[in-house]
């Protein structure tokens, strides 16, 4: 130290040197659910493009207004008319837009999952201190939240505009609350099932084309079957067949417990028992989907 | 460093790993063998992410059955294949991946630009990686693999689909993560050639089974051989045999270099030293000859096979 101290001032101060050689890092390592919450930002980001290239974000914004814009005009005629109430229920908005919704999934949820399949960055991950499941629950809940902001961001258009509107407070507070509720269920429905499709492909087309097949194809099918029983008048089979696609399972749970009008035909969603297997139908799936998603992950590893 | 005991991996129809037990000291250490030879394998075991079936492994004097995610937090890996994205930045990926390795948001940044920097990546580390040549990628996969500071990094076979310039490169570049930034290396390769001037160490593993471990001047001794090619001419019509014999003349042993590329018109002769240089150069000068090449031939990992046969003969003769 002395030597240290005697030559620090004769070096002057016109000459300084800079040590560009290695350097240690003693810093803090913030270990595992920090690493978690860093994936999970960089994925939320990703969802909607943020980070990646400008061609990237064009379609998640795109779809983002497209969501809003209805909600915007609603909006609007409904303060130029003065109307008691809003043309479209709070719980009915994601249903009428569920096309751009599994658009969305289907776009995104690749992206986030199928790409690190695709370009083998899914072993840097497990080389480092994260594990299978912390990599699954940060790309769940990372897309699960981008659809929340998705389907929840026309809602608070909605509120915010009712009540400059000045219709009635706890009549579009509940109408608001029931709404958030059946939006994040849907929201992790769909991302569960978005990203146990995607998670099974490397490649992005197929896994776009699978996810809307899954969304669409089940919901045409299911859609059908239900006219035709009540066509035939055996209106307890249109109940139990919208179990079986994840938009009318949500419509049903919703009719059910969240005061909300079934799109069922013949407007009649299904009876609090029902309802129930609805609720864990629901919940078995979104559990499901995580499970799948651990179990395909724990192959992957390096 | 490293250190596994009896260490198998049985897989329902192939022995990967067979009871291994190899210590690993500081330093640059070579881990040899063919392709299927159990190297990823072992590396896998090491970071804690599948287990053993049988036997036990340290790392950093952590168990690997208990604590890998502690392990994983102070050792790097670089894999053999593409990993890397190409759609981002090499910045704006490695600031990813180090904080995946819990580095905070700052440090990250930091520790990314002096790693870049320290790979030799400069400008180019803004635009996407898919516009990278293989060197470049190869540069980035290994900032990724050090740019936590870690005590051990792995790599897995680092030179893979490099030309030889981009080669010597990397070697030099592993060589000083050692001596330089004072981080431990266990490098992969099926080429012994190119480890033996990198490595302090060389463990050579064939069929999941330990071959060899011992230090690179032990490898060294067994003498390097020289690969001689030569033109004809109107006065020797075949060269190749003119230099046998002349060779011959002088008390060099030499042997067709059957087997190689280029059969037949290959000389292989082991070169004692300097003089062996001298005395071919003026062997072929004297003939009147054209040098095609004269080259030293990297070892490959059945030369070491050979060996150990040769040896493991002799010590059954002497046995007798």
């Amino acid at each position: 130290m002395a030597t240290e101290q005697s030559v620090a001032p004769a070096a002057g101060d016109q000459t300084r040197i800079h040590n560009i050689g290695y350097r240690n890092y003693d810093g803090p390592r913030l270990g595992r659910a920090y690493a978690r919450r860093s994936l999970y930002s960089q994925s939320l980001r990703g969802a909607y493009g943020l980070g990646r290239s400008a061609k990237s974000k064009v379609l998640p914004m795109l779809l983002f207004v497209v969501m809003c814009l209805p909600a915007a005009i609603m909006v609007a005629v409904a303060v130029a008319t003065k109307a008691k109430e809003l043309p479209l229920d709070y719980t009915r908005y994601a249903i009428v837009l569920q096309a751009v919704i599994s658009l969305y999934v289907a776009s995104q949820a690749p992206q986030s999952v199928s790409r690190d399949l695709r370009f083998k960055t899914v072993p840097l991950y497990f080389s480092r201190p994260i594990e299978t499941t912390d990599y699954v629950r940060a790309k769940y809940a990372s897309l699960a939240s981008a659809l929340f902001i998705l389907t929840a961001a026309p809602l608070v258009v909605l509120y915010v505009g009712a009540l400059l509107a000045k219709l009635d407070f706890t009549d579009q507070t509940k109408g608001f609350a029931q709404g958030l509720v059946s939006v994040a269920l849907l929201s992790l429905l769909f991302a569960g099932l978005g990203l146990v499709v995607a998670s099974v492909t490397p490649r992005r087309g197929f896994g776009i084309a699978a996810v809307i097949a899954v969304l669409t194809i089940t919901y045409g099918a299911v859609s059908t079957l239900q006219a035709i029983a009540d066509v035939q008048g055996s209106t307890g089979a249109v109940a139990w067949i919208g179990l079986f696609s994840p938009i009318t399972l949500i419509d049903g749970v919703q009719s059910a417990f969240l005061g909300a009008t079934s799109a069922f035909p013949g407007g009649i969603g299904p009876s609090n028992a029902e309802g129930a297997v609805y609720v864990l139908v629901t919940l078995g799936l979104i559990a499901g989907a995580y499970g799948l998603l651990v179990r395909r992950y724990k192959k992957v590893g390096l | 460093m490293i250190a596994t005991e009896s260490l198998s991996k049985r897989f329902p129809r192939v022995t990967a790993l067979d009871r291994l037990s190899v210590d690993v000291g500081p330093g640059v250490t070579g881990l040899v063998g063919a392709n299927g030879a159990g190297k990823s394998t072992l590396i896998k075991i090491l970071l804690g992410l599948s287990p053993a079936t049988e036997g036990r492994a340290e790392v950093l004097g952590l168990d690997v059955a208990t604590k890998g995610a502690d392990i994983r937090e102070r050792v790097g890996y670089m894999p053999e294949h593409d990993c890397l994205p190409p759609d981002v930045s090499a910045t704006e990926f490695v600031v990813h991946m180090a904080r995946m390795s819990g580095l905070p948001p700052t440090a990250a940044r930091e520790r990314t630009a002096d790693t870049l920097r320290h790979v030799g990546l400069y400008e180019e580390r803004y635009r996407p990686i898919g516009g990278y040549s293989t060197g470049m990628k190869q540069r980035v996969k290994l900032a990724q693999a050090l740019v936590h500071d870690p005590q051990l990094v792995f790599l897995d076979e680092p030179t893979n689909g490099l030309d030889p310039v981009g080669r010597d490169e990397m070697l030099g570049l592993i060589r000083r993560i050692h001596t330089d930034f004072g981080i431990s290396v266990l490098v992969t390769s099926h080429l012994l050639g190119e480890l033996e001037r990198t490595c302090d160490h060389v463990v050579v593993v064939d069929g999941g089974k330990l071959l060899r471990s011992s230090s690179t001047t032990d490898f060294t001794q067994t003498t390097t051989t020289l690969a001689i090619e030569v033109t004809d001419t109107d006065a020797h019509p075949d060269g190749t045999r003119a230099v046998r014999d002349a060779l011959h003349a002088r008390g060099v042993t030499v042997q067709d270099g059957s087997g190689l590329p280029g059969a037949g018109h290959v000389l292989l002769l082991t070169a004692e030293g300097e003089e062996t240089y001298d005395l071919v150069r003026d062997v072929i000068a004297d003939l009147g000859l054209g040098l095609v090449r004269m080259e030293q031939r990297r070892h490959h990992i059945s030369e070491v096979f050979k060996d150990s046969d040769a040896e493991r003969k002799e010590a059954v003769g002497h046995g007798n």
